[in-house]
C-alpha cells in the first residue's frame, strides 16, 4: 500500500458542475475536469469525473490512498424540502418554540411577509414532562408514565424521523437521552436526532430548528453516503471516503451519517480553505477571499492562514439573502457572507429609476441574454460580454457560443431604454451597481467581524471572480490581487488541504472571576473524548492539534467575543491572561475596554484537527520580464470610461516572472481574468497571477 | 465641476446606505443597553450640510424614523457651523429634541472635508438608566423621570467632557453601561465621517451638493408618485385604548393631497397624569412608517422621501405631550399609533390596510426586591420581551407572537433562566387568540413564569389591550384581549402599574391576539380544517364562528 498511497482525489458535486481533482504525494495537481452533475443519482456523476482524471493522470484506483467528497445533496434536500417526514419533542409547556421563534419580522416594510418554513408543522410538535435547570440540575423527572402516549402520538403522525430537543439539554443530556432510548425502544425504525448531540448551545429555538434539519436529512443522507461507499469500493477504491464539512474540516462516512447537518455548504468552504492554503504558500498574513461564481458571491476572512470560523448559519432563505427569513442552524461553519451576485444575476431598473442587479439570476440554464437559449434578460455577463471582457469565441471551454447582439438588444430594453443610455452605457451602469454592492458586502462584512479591509490581499476564484476582482477590490479598497491556478475548480482543490477534524460548541454559563477551574477541565476533557474518537477513526496516526476557545463579553451586551484559551488544562493564573486578552481585542475592536465592568462566558469551543499539511513556500522570481501583447481585443476601460485596446494573453503560455501592465485580459479554459488599466499582473513562482494596484 | 453621470450618483447613494449600515452595525455591536442589541433601538444617518438627512441606517426600530432628521435640523440651528472644529461632537437626549425619552441620546458630528464643513453625521441609541424613577409610567413629570442634558458639546477637538460623563455616570444606576454606550456613540459618529470623507475622496467631490439633490429629489419624486396613485381625500378614525389613570381616546384626520400626506391628531384626549405620553415627535415617527409601510416601502428614509409626509397634533393632547410632561413610556400609545393612522388609510386603500395587532409590545421588565438588595441576598434586573398576534391581511393570517410596528426580539427561556433567578414553565400560543375572520389574525401567546428561588419579585408594567383588544376589519372578529394574573385563580390585572410576584406563585402574563379581516364564515373550509388539525383553533369555535360542519 504504502507504494501508491499518495494519490489523492477529491469530488466536488455542486448544483450544475461535479469537479474532480487528482494530486500527487508532492500536492501537484495532475488532472481536473468538470462533468455535468447527475441529480437523479450524483454518484454517477462522481463516478465518471473520477474515471476522467484517473485516466488523465494514469492512476489505478487502488492507487489511490486518500478520497475526499463535498456535496450540495444535504443543502439541496433542505431547499428542495426533500426530506424526511419528521416530528419535533420539546418540553411540556414549550410546544411552539418553533412557531413563536424570535418573534421577529425579517424585513421591516414588508406588510405581506410569510413566516419560514420550519419543516415541522404544529400538529407533529409534541411535547414530554421534565425539567433541567440552566446549571444542568435536574428540577422535575423525565415523565416516563407519558412515554407510552407520545409513542402512539409519534406513531400515528406517520413521522419518520424525530428531533428531540428539551430545555437545557446542552446542560445535561441525560433526559434526551433516556427518551431516545425508549422511544428506540418502542419504535426501531424511527430516526432520532437528539439536540445535545446535534448542537449543545443554549438558545432553545435555534437548537431546536438545528436538530430538526439535522433529522430531516438523516434518512437520506446516509442511504447517500453508503451507496456512494459502496459504489466507489466497487470500482477498486481501497482508501476510506473523507467527507468535507462547513467547518472547513473533514469527517467519516459515520459522523458524517450521524450529523449531516455538517456536511451543508461544504462546496464554499472548500474555496475558502483553497484561499487559506495559497495564503500561507505565499505568506500572506490577512486575506479576503472571493469567490464568484454564477449566481452569487461568497467572501470569507482569513488571517493568519486560519479562515474565520462562526457558530450559525441559515438555509433556505425564502427571501434570499435577507438575514432572518430562512431557517437558522447553529453549527461549526466558516464564516462567509454570501450575496446574490453572480454572471447570471439579472439587472433590471426599479420605480425611482435605479439600477439593480439580483439576487434574481439566470443560472446557466437559460443563462445570460447572449446564451441564446431562451434568456431575454439583461444579466452581469451581458455587460461583460458587451465591454469586451469575454471572448464570444472563447467562453466556457468553447461549449458556449456568444450572441453580442442579443446581449446589446436585452441590455438596452431591460435598462438603457428605460434611463436614455445605450446599450455600452447601461452595461457600464449593471458593472458598476453589481461590483459596488460586492464590495459593500465585503466592508459590512468585515465591520461586522471587527476587521478592516484595507490592507488585505483578495485571492479570488469561481467562474467569475477573476473578471470582476479588479473592479470590485478597488471599490473595497483592496490594492493586492492573487488569482491561483485552476481557479474554476477551487473548492475541490481546497478539499485537498482540508484537515480531518471535530468541532464543539457547548453552552455553560460562568463569569470570569467566578470560574470552577477543576469543573470546567472535566468539561473540556469530556468534550476532548468525545472529540479525538470521532477524528482518530479518520486520522488513525499522526498528531492531533487541539484548539480551545471561549465567547465571552462584558455583562449585560449582546456581542461575544472569541479568545484563545491555553490548549492545556486551566490554571488559576490563567485567569489573568485570559481577562487581558479579552481586554486587549475588546479594545482592538471598541476602541477601548471598559473598566470595571463583569465579564462572563456564555460557551466553550474545542476543534481537535489533524496537522495541518505542509506547504510549500512560493519563492521569489529571479528573472522578471515585461510582456507585450501579440494579439489585442477592443474593451470599455471602466477607469477612464473610454474604449481601448487591451492586450491578450492565454495564461497557460505565461511564465514566473512575466510582468503584464493592465489594460489585459489573461484567459484560460474556464475563466478570464481581466486586469485593469490601474493594475499590473505578474506571474509568480507558484504560477499564481498576483495583482497590484498602481500608485 | 461638470456633471455627474446618474449611474454615477446611484453609485454613490448606494454607498452612502452602505456607510449608515456601517455606522449601525458598529453601534449595535458595542452597544451595553439589551433593548439596543436585541432590537436594534438605534439610529444612524448622514446629513448635508443644510442639514438635510440624505440615508438612515435599515438597521433600527420605527421610533427614530425622522425624529432624528428633526432633531439634527434643530442642533444645527442651534451652533454656528463657523465655530465648529474638526473633531467636535455635541449631543442631546431632550425627548422633545431626540427621540421622545430620556434614555434615548442622540449625538451629531460635523464632518470636515479639506478643513470645512460639508455634512454631518448622526446616530442615536438607548442608554441603560438616567437615574430618576428608572423606566417605568410612574413619573408624575420629566423631573421623575431622569437627567435631561440639553443641546451641548460632548467632545471638543477629539477630547470628551470629563464634566458630561461624571453627571451623566453620577446620575444613573448603570454608570459603566452608560459610559460604554457613550463611547458606542461616539465611535458611531466617528466611523461615519471617516467613511464619508473616504466616499468623497474616491470620488472626487468636494461637496455633497449634487448628490443629496439627486437623493432627495429622486426620493421625493418617487414618494409623491405613489401618494398621487392613492384616492384624494379626508379621512378620519378613531381608537380607544385602556390609558393609565382612565382609557384614552386617539383621533386621527388623514389628508390625501395631490403631493402630499397631511395627519392631524386633532380630538386625541389630553395628555395622562403618567409617563404615557407621546411627544409629536415620536408619534410622528411610529405614524409615518405605518403609511409608508404601504406608500413607497421601496424608497430609503432620507429628507426627500419624509417630507411629503406631514404631521401635526393639537399642544398638550396625549400624541403631543409639552414639557414638563412624564414621557418615559411613550412607546406604549405611540406604538399604537399604526393602528389609528390604519384606522383612516383602510377607507382609502380597503384592499391593502391590515386589521389591528396586539401592536404595543409586552415587555415584562423584572427586578429584585429592595429588601432583597439589603438582605444582601442577588440583585438582577431583566427586562424580557414578548408580544402578540398582528392584525389579518386583506390576502394572508396575521403572524402570531410576532412583532409589529416594532422590530423588537422575543426573548429566549434559556438564555432568561441563565441570567435571572426565574423559572418559565409555559411559552405556548393561546388557541382561539387571533381574531375570526375570513383572514385570521395572528395568536396572542402565554407565559408563565416563577420565582425560581424563595425570593419575590417585581413587575413593572406599561402594555396596552387589556380592556380595549385589537378589532378585525371588514367582517373580522377582535382578537383576544391581553391578560395578566398571578395564579390561575387570580383575579385580572390593569395592564400598568407595579406587582409583586411572591415565591412560589406564577405570574401568568397573555399577550393580545391580533384581528381578523373580513367575514369568518368566508375563510376557506381547508383553512379552518388546518387551523383545528393544527391547533391554532377550537372545534367548537370552527363551528360556531366559522360555520364549519361537523
Amino acid at each position: 500500500m504504502t507504494k501508491h498511497a499518495h494519490y489523492r482525489v477529491a469530488v466536488d458535486i455542486g448544483g450544475t458542475f461535479t469537479d474532480s481533482v487528482i494530486e500527487d504525494g508532492r500536492g501537484r495537481i495532475l488532472a481536473t475536469t468538470k462533468t455535468p452533475t447527475t441529480p437523479q443519482n450524483p454518484t454517477l456523476g462522481a463516478l465518471e469525473g473520477v474515471d476522467h482524471v484517473l485516466a488523465q493522470a494514469g492512476v489505478e484506483w487502488d492507487q489511490i490512498g486518500g478520497f475526499i467528497h463535498g456535496t450540495t445533496l444535504a443543502t439541496n434536500a433542505l431547499i428542495e424540502r426533500r426530506g424526511a417526514r419528521v416530528c419535533g419533542i420539546t418540553t411540556a409547556g414549550f410546544r411552539d418554540i418553533l412557531e413563536i421563534g424570535y418573534e421577529r419580522r425579517y424585513s421591516q416594510y414588508d406588510m405581506n411577509i410569510q413566516k419560514p418554513d420550519l419543516l415541522v408543522p404544529r400538529s407533529r410538535c409534541f411535547t414530554i414532562g421534565g425539567r433541567m435547570d440552566a446549571q444542568g440540575r435536574e428540577v422535575e423527572p423525565l415523565e416516563r408514565a407519558a412515554v407510552a402516549r407520545l409513542v402512539d402520538d409519534i406513531a400515528e403522525s406517520r413521522a419518520e424521523a424525530a428531533a428531540i430537543c428539551l430545555l437545557h439539554a446542552y446542560a445535561n443530556p441525560a433526559h434526551e437521552q433516556e427518551l431516545r432510548a425508549l422511544l428506540q425502544a418502542a419504535l426501531p425504525g424511527l430516526v432520532i436526532s437528539i439536540s445535545s448531540d446535534v448542537s449543545p448551545e443554549a438558545r432553545e429555538f435555534d437548537r431546536l430548528c438545528t436538530t430538526i434539519a439535522n433529522a430531516y436529512i438523516q434518512p437520506l443522507m446516509s442511504r447517500y453516503l453508503y451507496d456512494f461507499v459502496e459504489e466507489f469500493e466497487g470500482r477498486g477504491l481501497t482508501c476510506p471516503i473523507l467527507m468535507m464539512c462547513a467547518s472547513g474540516g473533514m469527517t467519516t462516512i459515520g459522523t458524517a451519517a450521524r450529523l449531516p447537518i455538517r456536511l451543508v455548504e461544504s462546496g464554499p468552504a472548500g474555496g475558502a480553505i483553497l484561499a487559506a492554503r495559497i495564503a500561507r504558500s505565499v505568506g500572506e498574513e490577512q486575506v479576503i477571499s472571493f469567490d464568484m461564481g454564477g449566481t452569487t458571491a461568497k467572501l470569507c476572512l482569513i488571517d493568519h492562514y486560519q479562515p474565520q470560523t462562526g457558530r450559525k448559519f441559515e438555509i433556505a432563505r425564502a427571501a434570499r439573502f435577507i438575514k432572518g427569513s430562512g431557517m437558522p442552524v447553529r453549527i461549526p461553519v466558516l464564516e462567509m457572507i454570501e450575496i446574490g451576485a453572480g454572471g447570471g444575476s439579472i439587472a433590471h431598473v426599479d420605480g425611482l429609476g435605479r439600477i439593480g442587479v439580483g439576487p434574481q439570476s439566470m443560472g446557466s440554464d437559460p443563462g445570460p441574454a447572449a446564451f441564446s437559449r431562451g434568456g431575454e434578460e439583461p444579466t452581469v455577463t451581458d455587460a461583460d460580454i458587451l465591454h469586451g471582457l469575454i471572448d464570444p469565441g472563447a467562453f466556457a471551454e468553447g461549449r458556449i457560443t456568444i450572441d453580442k447582439e442579443a446581449a446589446a438588444r436585452a441590455m438596452l430594453a431591460g435598462v438603457g431604454s428605460k434611463l436614455g443610455l445605450s446599450a455600452e452605457q447601461a452595461a457600464a451602469g449593471v458593472s458598476e451597481i453589481v461590483d459596488e454592492s460586492m464590495a459593500s458586502a465585503g466592508r459590512m462584512h468585515a465591520v461586522e467581524s471587527g476587521k478592516d479591509l484595507s490592507a488585505r490581499c483578495m485571492i479570488a476564484f469561481g467562474g467569475n471572480g477573476p473578471l470582476h476582482v479588479t473592479r470590485m477590490a478597488r471599490r473595497a479598497g483592496v490594492s493586492r490581487i492573487l488569482i491561483p491556478r485552476d481557479p474554476g475548480v477551487g473548492s475541490a482543490i481546497g478539499f485537498l488541504s482540508a484537515p480531518v477534524s471535530y468541532e464543539i460548541v457547548r453552552s455553560r454559563y460562568a463569569t470570569l472571576e467566578g470560574i470552577d477551574i477543576a469543573a470546567l477541565n472535566d468539561f473540556y476533557a469530556q468534550m476532548i473524548d468525545e472529540a479525538q474518537e470521532v477524528v482518530r477513526a479518520g486520522a488513525p496516526k499522526g498528531d492531533l492539534s487541539i484548539k480551545k476557545q471561549a465567547f465571552m463579553r462584558y455583562h449585560g451586551q449582546g456581542h461575544e467575543i472569541e479568545i484563545p484559551l491555553p490548549e492545556d488544562p486551566l490554571e488559576p493564573g490563567d485567569i489573568a491572561t485570559i481577562r487581558a486578552d479579552f481586554e486587549r481585542e475588546y479594545g482592538r475592536q471598541f476602541s477601548r475596554a471598559v473598566p470595571g465592568m463583569r465579564i462572563e462566558i456564555l460557551n466553550w469551543a474545542l476543534s481537535i484537527s489533524s496537522s495541518d499539511l505542509k506547504v510549500l513556500p512560493v519563492l521569489p522570481v529571479k528573472d522578471q520580464a515585461r510582456m507585450t501583447p501579440t494579439e489585442t481585443r477592443k474593451i470599455m476601460c471602466e477607469v477612464t470610461g473610454e474604449a481601448c485596446e487591451a492586450g491578450l494573453f492565454m495564461r497557460e503560455a505565461l511564465n514566473p516572472g512575466d510582468i503584464i501592465p493592465g489594460p489585459a485580459l489573461l484567459r484560460e479554459p474556464q475563466t478570464t481574468t481581466y486586469v485593469s488599466r490601474d493594475f499590473t499582473a505578474r506571474i509568480d513562482a507558484g504560477g499564481n497571477i498576483v495583482m497590484q494596484r498602481n500608485p | 465641476m461638470r456633471e455627474i453621470p446618474k449611474t454615477r450618483l446611484q453609485v454613490m447613494w448606494n454607498r452612502l446606505l452602505a456607510v449608515v449600515e456601517e455606522q449601525g452595525q458598529a453601534l449595535i455591536r458595542a452597544a451595553f443597553s439589551p433593548i439596543v442589541r436585541e432590537c436594534g433601538d438605534i439610529s444612524a444617518g448622514v446629513f448635508d450640510l443644510r442639514g438635510r438627512m440624505l440615508a438612515q441606517a435599515v438597521t433600527g426600530t420605527p421610533g427614530h424614523i425622522n425624529t432624528m432628521a428633526e432633531a439634527v435640523k434643530t442642533l444645527r440651528a442651534r451652533f454656528d457651523i463657523a465655530a465648529m472644529k474638526p473633531g467636535d461632537i455635541y449631543l442631546t437626549n431632550d425627548p422633545w429634541i431626540a427621540s421622545g425619552h430620556l434614555n434615548d441620546f442622540l449625538l451629531m458630528m460635523p464632518v470636515f472635508l479639506r478643513g470645512e464643513v460639508i455634512g454631518f453625521t448622526s446616530c442615536t441609541s438607548h442608554l441603560v438608566d438616567l437615574g430618576g424613577l428608572g423606566m417605568g409610567p410612574d413619573g408624575a413629570d420629566i423631573y421623575d423621570e431622569g437627567l435631561l442634558i440639553p443641546p451641548c458639546k460632548l467632545l471638543d477637538q477629539g477630547v470628551v467632557s470629563p464634566l458630561l460623563l461624571d453627571i451623566v455616570k453620577a446620575n444613573s444606576r448603570e454608570p459603566i453601561a452608560n459610559e460604554g454606550d457613550i463611547y458606542a456613540l461616539i465611535a458611531c459618529c466617528e466611523i461615519g465621517a471617516h467613511r464619508l470623507v473616504e466616499m468623497m475622496d474616491e470620488f472626487g467631490l468636494d461637496r455633497l451638493d449634487p448628490l443629496a439633490d439627486y437623493i432627495i429629489d429622486t426620493s421625493r419624486r418617487g414618494t409623491v408618485a405613489a401618494i398621487k396613485a392613492l384616492p384624494k381625500g379626508t379621512y378620519q378614525s378613531s381608537l380607544k385604548v385602556d390609558g393609565y389613570e382612565a382609557e384614552i381616546t386617539l383621533c386621527a384626520s388623514l389628508t390625501i393631497a395631490d403631493d402630499h400626506i397631511a395627519l392631524d391628531f386633532a380630538g386625541t384626549s389630553p395628555c395622562s397624569q403618567k409617563g404615557i405620553n407621546v411627544p409629536l415627535n415620536y408619534a410622528t415617527a411610529y405614524s409615518v412608517f405605518a403609511l409608508r409601510c404601504l406608500i413607497g416601502p421601496d424608497i430609503p428614509n432620507n429628507a426627500g422621501s419624509l417630507e411629503p409626509f406631514r404631521v401635526t397634533g393639537p399642544k398638550g393632547s396625549i400624541l403631543n405631550a409639552q414639557a414638563p410632561a412624564p414621557v418615559a413610556m411613550r412607546h406604549t400609545l405611540g406604538q399604537l399609533t399604526p393602528d389609528l393612522v390604519y384606522g383612516c388609510l383602510h377607507q382609502a386603500l380597503p384592499d391593502q390596510v391590515p386589521a389591528e395587532g396586539a401592536s404595543c409590545m409586552y415587555d415584562l421588565p423584572l427586578r429584585n426586591t429592595p429588601e432583597a438588595a439589603m438582605r444582601g441576598d442577588g440583585v438582577f434586573a431583566l427586562e424580557l420581551v414578548y408580544n402578540g398576534g398582528t392584525g389579518a391581511r386583506p390576502t394572508l393570517d396575521g403572524l402570531s407572537a410576532t412583532a409589529f410596528p416594532s422590530g423588537v426580539w422575543g426573548s429566549q427561556v434559556e438564555t432568561t433562566e441563565a441570567v435571572a433567578p426565574v423559572l418559565i414553565t409555559k411559552r405556548e400560543l393561546r388557541v382561539d387568540s387571533g381574531g375570526a375572520g375570513q383572514y385570521r389574525g395572528g395568536l396572542g401567546q402565554r407565559i408563565e413564569i416563577t420565582p425560581a428561588n424563595a425570593q419575590d419579585f417585581l413587575v413593572f408594567l406599561s402594555v396596552e389591550r387589556v380592556k380595549n383588544p385589537a378589532r378585525g376589519r371588514g367582517g373580522g372578529g377582535t382578537g383576544a384581549p391581553g391578560r395578566i394574573r398571578i395564579g390561575r385563580a387570580g383575579e385580572d390585572l390593569p395592564g400598568k402599574g407595579t406587582l409583586r410576584v411572591p415565591a412560589g406563585e406564577t405570574l401568568i402574563f397573555e399577550t393580545p391576539g391580533g384581528g381578523g379581516f373580513g367575514d369568518p364564515f368566508l375563510r376557506d373550509a381547508k383553512a379552518v380544517r388546518r387551523d383545528i388539525r393544527e391547533g391554532l383553533i377550537s372545534e367548537k369555535a370552527a363551528y360556531d364562528i366559522y360555520g364549519a360542519k361537523p
